[in-house]
């Protein structure tokens, strides 16, 4: 049983009854409803509650400016929180629950809130809760539970989402009579035409009202212009599709909703012109408790009797203040409810529909206002007095008129968001009392009741001017229509602004006049916020949460707007509208992503020797995009553990590391000796041909940007390593000097990085083992000396061959071809097994360079260290210009307190400090206690035996040998002393064996 | 999302560029010459204008080339696209 169900008409299928549950109780409706006409349909006149203040609350609108009806729908994982019932298309099984509502919807706890909602005025939150100020951890836990916002899905979706791109010539927003007028306009010049309305059928305000066009229901106009533009092939139609942003240069994105294969595509679309005909919402009068169930927008109640066949109530009152809601009058009649009076605020009232309207024998109140209703959960009466349109009244006598339904209308706003959205000015029109698209620099059009064209004729002239001009800004030919659709022509009176019903005592202290419902923003609240000093609307809104709720203030904003104009006794055009951002209406996360989760989040990057590591029990660590062995433990063994018997082992024999992930660029060209020399700090041109040199490179503030080793192959030909963070930073660095400051340099560059592979074997009997593997050239440092790269071939296969060092010890770093890597690493392990050859990952190259202080970029620094700073003057030419070098000679590069790098040691010889831990001189002193530098590394030495640490100290280069205190968490330090940052082999002697 | 049009590669969206900053910034013959301000300037200095504002933009996703554009800071309009030097093209 649906009692509110008409036996005839509406857009539903009948013959498809679908069950669907409402706060566990079961119910009936057809396909084609929503969630909130179904609930309509079964007389459900409690869907909600109020934010703040726990009201109860109905359904007030029919799509996305819909305050109250905010509703969890489905469960586990496809449950989707705080969607509007009226943008729900119902679904057989679906399961919706109110957001609010505590233990149940009729007997909320927080109706409390409401007896004391004096209590709970604008800045109530901010007032209470702030103070004392630790208190607002216990009190928010308590606010978020009350105020009850639905609950997220409990696992992650199982359903796909996808991302789409799109180019088109005009893109029209909005699927009513002006957006399939411009659309079929447009196409006609074969203009690739998309057209996107959020509705599940084309057709917006024609399928709602029971408007005629060419002397047939408006439906059918629809049936046949949208049959005609499906059979063009340079038209896209996407019904249940919001476009939710206006972008820069005419990139617009659309949430389309579920179709077969996917829950939710999000379209991105580059249109060169657009086309918004997204139509008008109607505004609430505001007076006494004007929230209460039972009381919508007349539009609504017009839709839900022509779209739906749901007749939201039995004896209606109309109260309305232009004429647009006498066409509801003329619905509810036709639908069989009874329609008690219409109340219209103006004294002449209304033109033609009110003409209809009186020969209905509908009684017409001209002159009057409703200024309060009785009825808590549902309303039973309208309190309607006579007025002479003096807004400073009090007005204290009405009659009571019984009632459950009241159909309001305030007039309208013209969508301006995306037009907004888009950069687009907006301007007040005085005679329509809405805001109107103005000035805008994007390729946009605006038509339509978006565009201020209420009456349906204009809104077809409008739409198909707007695709004649959209066309032809395209470069194609449209055709015009030789004639438009034909309307029956219709006589309006004016609107009369009416922004607030003169209340029934003292307007601060009568019942609420609700702006904004689903913030419990009232006309007492903005009134408040001026009295407090608020001068600027967005100031107030914040104050007063006026437009925050997930409807954005589609239904309250310009109201509340012009409560605070009259407040502030000025003209509303001078108060302003807020900021309108995407998106239109809440977009899901799945939506946004797309795609783009689990492992298409972010592409995965391995080295040739991964399913090598992977299968020795590697564990791995994220290095940006790179997965890298973080450590090779043993069965049952800790990272400490694992990691110390890797050090050690390396020390004493030899360890093999997978260090493919550097950033290798190769340079070549007449001009490369020149170009390096401005990029390094040091002499690039004293390097021989086979020499390698540790580089480093500073912005052009002086700060280390980037290290790595560098070898000159060739006169004219250099291979550069960069920090494996750094590759793609540094690569387009090099490019940038190249292209903007020096273009005459003869100078090309290649990023290798994934063409070669680059293996180091470290320790004392490194050299013994590249030897065994065969080796076709002396390895001994007489004929391949420290810092050298030579062309070689190991175990038949080409390679460079480096003599470099990154732990201290004697070492090579092998680079070859990527295909032949991993074949290397089994050939060096296996013949390695002699020497217990030992595979380290990351951490223990961490630790082996910090034992002999070698710094990591991005660890050690921190884009504000200069070499100095890092005491590496020595890398710093005196007889050329690098980039930065003057800036090393600033003021403040010369600084005797910078932060400098220095070695430090706990006292007891046994903590670990926490890297990133402050230094001070004296934990006693007064908080804030003055920092004077942190720790940027910290390892567990096994080599020798106790924790070493790197720390960037202020003035730390002359403070060696005094003492300091790391911090070890709350309220707890470590006595630590400040040392030479080389910890192990002091005087560089293994490396040079 | 801007289009952009590259001058080599043509219209392509802001995603597969990178931004360079304030363009015709030109690096000091002689650094050392120059007094502490004079090299301020050169490094921290930038217009900030609103309206016209020269910028650089690298094709970093596609032809990882420089070049100019003059966008309108306020209405993200790209009134010009130019490359920087004669021989560039």
């Amino acid at each position: 049983m649906q009692p509110n169900r008409l036996k005839t008409g509406g857009r539903i299928n009948r013959s498809k009854p679908l069950n669907f549950f409402f706060n566990g109780k079961a119910f009936k409706g057809y396909e084609g409803d929503t969630l909130a006409s179904a609930l309509l349909a079964n007389d459900v006149k409690l869907v909600g509650r109020s934010f703040k203040l726990r009201r109860p609350r109905g359904i007030v609108g029919s799509g996305a400016e819909e305050p109250n009806s905010i509703m969890q729908v489905d469960k586990g994982a496809m449950a989707q929180p705080n969607v509007r019932a009226t943008q729900v298309l119902l679904h057989d099984g679906l399961i919706a629950k109110s957001t609010r509502g505590w233990p149940s919807l009729r007997f909320d706890i927080g109706f409390m809130l409401d007896v004391f909602s004096s209590i709970f005025s604008a800045g109530f939150y901010y007032k209470t809760f702030m103070h004392p100020r630790p208190f607002w951890k216990y009190y928010e836990r308590f606010i978020r539970k009350s105020a009850g916002f639905g609950k997220a899905p409990e696992h992650s979706d199982p359903e796909t989402y996808e991302h789409r791109n799109a180019h088109c010539d005009v893109l029209v927003a909005g699927g009513g009579p002006a957006g399939l007028m411009a659309a079929l306009t447009a196409a006609s010049s074969g203009a690739r035409v998309l057209l996107a309305d959020d509705q599940t059928e084309f057709g917006g305000s024609l399928l709602n009202t029971a408007t005629h066009v060419n002397s047939k229901p408006g439906s059918e106009w629809v049936r046949q212009t949208v049959s005609a533009l499906s059979k063009l092939d340079n038209v896209t139609l996407l019904n249940r599709s919001t476009v939710f942003g206006y972008h820069d240069h005419n990139f617009l994105t659309i949430v389309q909703e579920s179709d077969d294969h996917v829950r939710q595509r999000e379209w991105r679309v580059r249109a060169k012109q657009v086309i918004l005909s997204q139509g008008a919402f109607e505004r609430p009068l505001v007076f006494c408790n004007n929230d209460r169930p039972g009381i919508m927008q007349a539009s609504a109640v017009s839709t839900y009797i022509n779209r739906y066949a749901v007749c939201p109530g039995e004896r209606a009152i109309i109260f309305t203040n232009n004429d647009s809601a006498y066409q509801t009058a003329l619905d509810l009649k036709r639908a069989g409810a009874t329609v008690a009076a219409v109340v219209d605020s103006r004294k002449k009232g209304g033109g033609s529909y009110a003409a209809a309207v009186e020969q209905a024998g509908i009684p017409l109140l001209y002159g009057h206002l409703i200024t309060n209703v009785s009825g808590q959960n549902h309303i039973t009466k309208a309190h309607i007095a006579k007025w002479d349109g003096d807004n400073d009244a009090i007005i204290e006598n009405s009659i009571k008129i019984p009632c459950d339904l009241i159909a309001m209308s305030g007039g309208w706003s013209a969508a301006v968001h995306l037009h907004s959205q888009a950069g687009g000015q907006n301007q007040w029109d005085h005679n329509l009392c809405s805001f109107v698209p103005g000035a805008i620099s994007q390729q946009t059009i605006s038509a339509g009741a978006g565009n201020g064209k209420w009456a349906l004729e204009d809104c077809l002239q409008d739409g198909h001017d707007a695709g004649m001009s959209a066309a032809k800004r395209c470069g194609l030919q449209p055709i015009a229509s030789e004639q438009l659709p034909a309307v029956s022509e219709i006589h309006t009176t004016p609107i009369e602004p009416l922004w607030r019903v003169p209340a029934t005592v003292d307007p601060d202290r009568c019942p609420k006049q609700f702006l904004d419902f689903q913030n419990d923003t009232c006309v007492s609240d903005i009134r408040l916020a001026v009295r407090e000093g608020y001068r600027n609307v967005e100031h107030v809104k914040r104050y007063t949460a006026l437009g925050f709720g997930t409807d954005q203030g589609k239904l309250g904003n310009i109201n509340g707007m012009a409560v605070l104009a009259e407040t502030l006794g000025k003209p509303l055009e001078d108060v302003g509208t807020t900021t309108f951002r995407p998106p239109y209406t809440p977009v899901s996360f799945g939506a946004c992503a797309g795609e783009s989760v689990g492992s298409l989040y972010d592409p995965v990057r391995k080295t040739a020797m991964h399913d090598l590591h992977r299968s020795a029990g590697a564990k791995f660590e994220n290095v940006g995009q790179w997965h890298r062995p973080w450590y090779f433990p043993k069965r049952g063994e800790s990272l400490d553990a694992a990691v110390a018997r890797e050090c050690l082992k390396t020390r004493q024999s030899v360890g093999i590391l997978d260090a493919s992930t550097l950033g290798k660029i190769d340079v070549q060209g007449p001009d490369a000796v020149k170009f390096l020399e401005r990029i390094y700090t040091h002499n690039v041109g004293n390097m021989s041909v086979g020499r390698c040199a540790y580089g480093i490179m500073l912005g052009e503030d002086g700060m280390v940007m980037d290290d790595g080793v560098m070898a000159r192959i060739d006169d004219q030909h250099f291979y550069l390593t960069t920090t494996t963070g750094g590759a793609a930073a540094v690569l387009s660095w090099l490019e940038l000097w190249l292209q903007t400051e020096w273009p005459e340099l003869d100078v090309f560059l290649t990023s290798v990085t994934d063409h070669y592979s680059t293996i180091a074997v470290s320790g004392p009997n490194s050299m013994k083992l590249i030897e065994k593997i065969g080796c076709d050239i002396p390895l001994t440092s007489d004929q391949f000396p420290f810092m050298s790269i030579r062309n070689a071939h190991l175990n038949r296969i080409p390679v460079q061959l480096f003599r470099v060092s990154f732990s201290g010890e004697l070492a090579f770093e092998i680079n070859i071809d990527s295909n032949y890597a991993a074949g290397m690493w089994e050939v060096l392990i296996d013949a390695g097994q002699e020497f217990d050859i030992t595979p380290y990952g990351t951490e223990a190259m961490h630790v082996l360079r910090a034992e002999k202080g070698f710094i990591i970029v991005g660890q050690d620094t921190d884009g504000s260290v200069t070499p100095v700073d890092l005491r590496m003057n020595w890398m710093l030419s005196k007889d050329k210009d690098f980039i930065g070098k003057r800036s090393l000679s600033r003021p403040d590069s010369l600084r005797d307190d910078r932060k400098q790098l220095v070695g430090l040691l706990s006292n007891d010889g046994k903590t670990v400090l926490l890297e990133g831990a402050q230094l001070v001189e004296d934990p006693a002193a007064s908080i804030p206690i003055p920092m004077c530098g942190h720790v940027s590394s910290s390892y567990m030495s096994s080599c020798l035996g106790h924790p070493i640490a790197l720390a960037l100290v202020a003035g730390g280069h002359s403070r060696i040998g005094q003492s300091l205190y790391a911090s070890s968490g709350e309220k707890s330090f470590v006595p630590v002393t400040i040392t030479n940052p080389i910890f192990y082999d002091k005087k560089n002697e293994l490396q040079n064996v | 999302m801007l289009l952009i049009k590259c001058p080599w590669c043509g219209a392509r969206a802001e995603t597969e560029f990178s931004y360079g900053g304030e363009a015709d910034i030109k690096r000091p013959e002689a650094p050392d010459k120059l007094s502490d301000k004079e090299w301020a300037d050169y490094l921290f200095m930038r217009k900030n204008p609103r309206g016209t504002h020269r910028e650089l933009w690298n094709h970093s996703q596609g032809c990882r080339r420089w070049f100019g554009a003059e966008r309108n800071t306020v209405t993200y309009q790209i009134a010009d696209i130019f490359t920087l030097s004669e021989d560039s093209g």
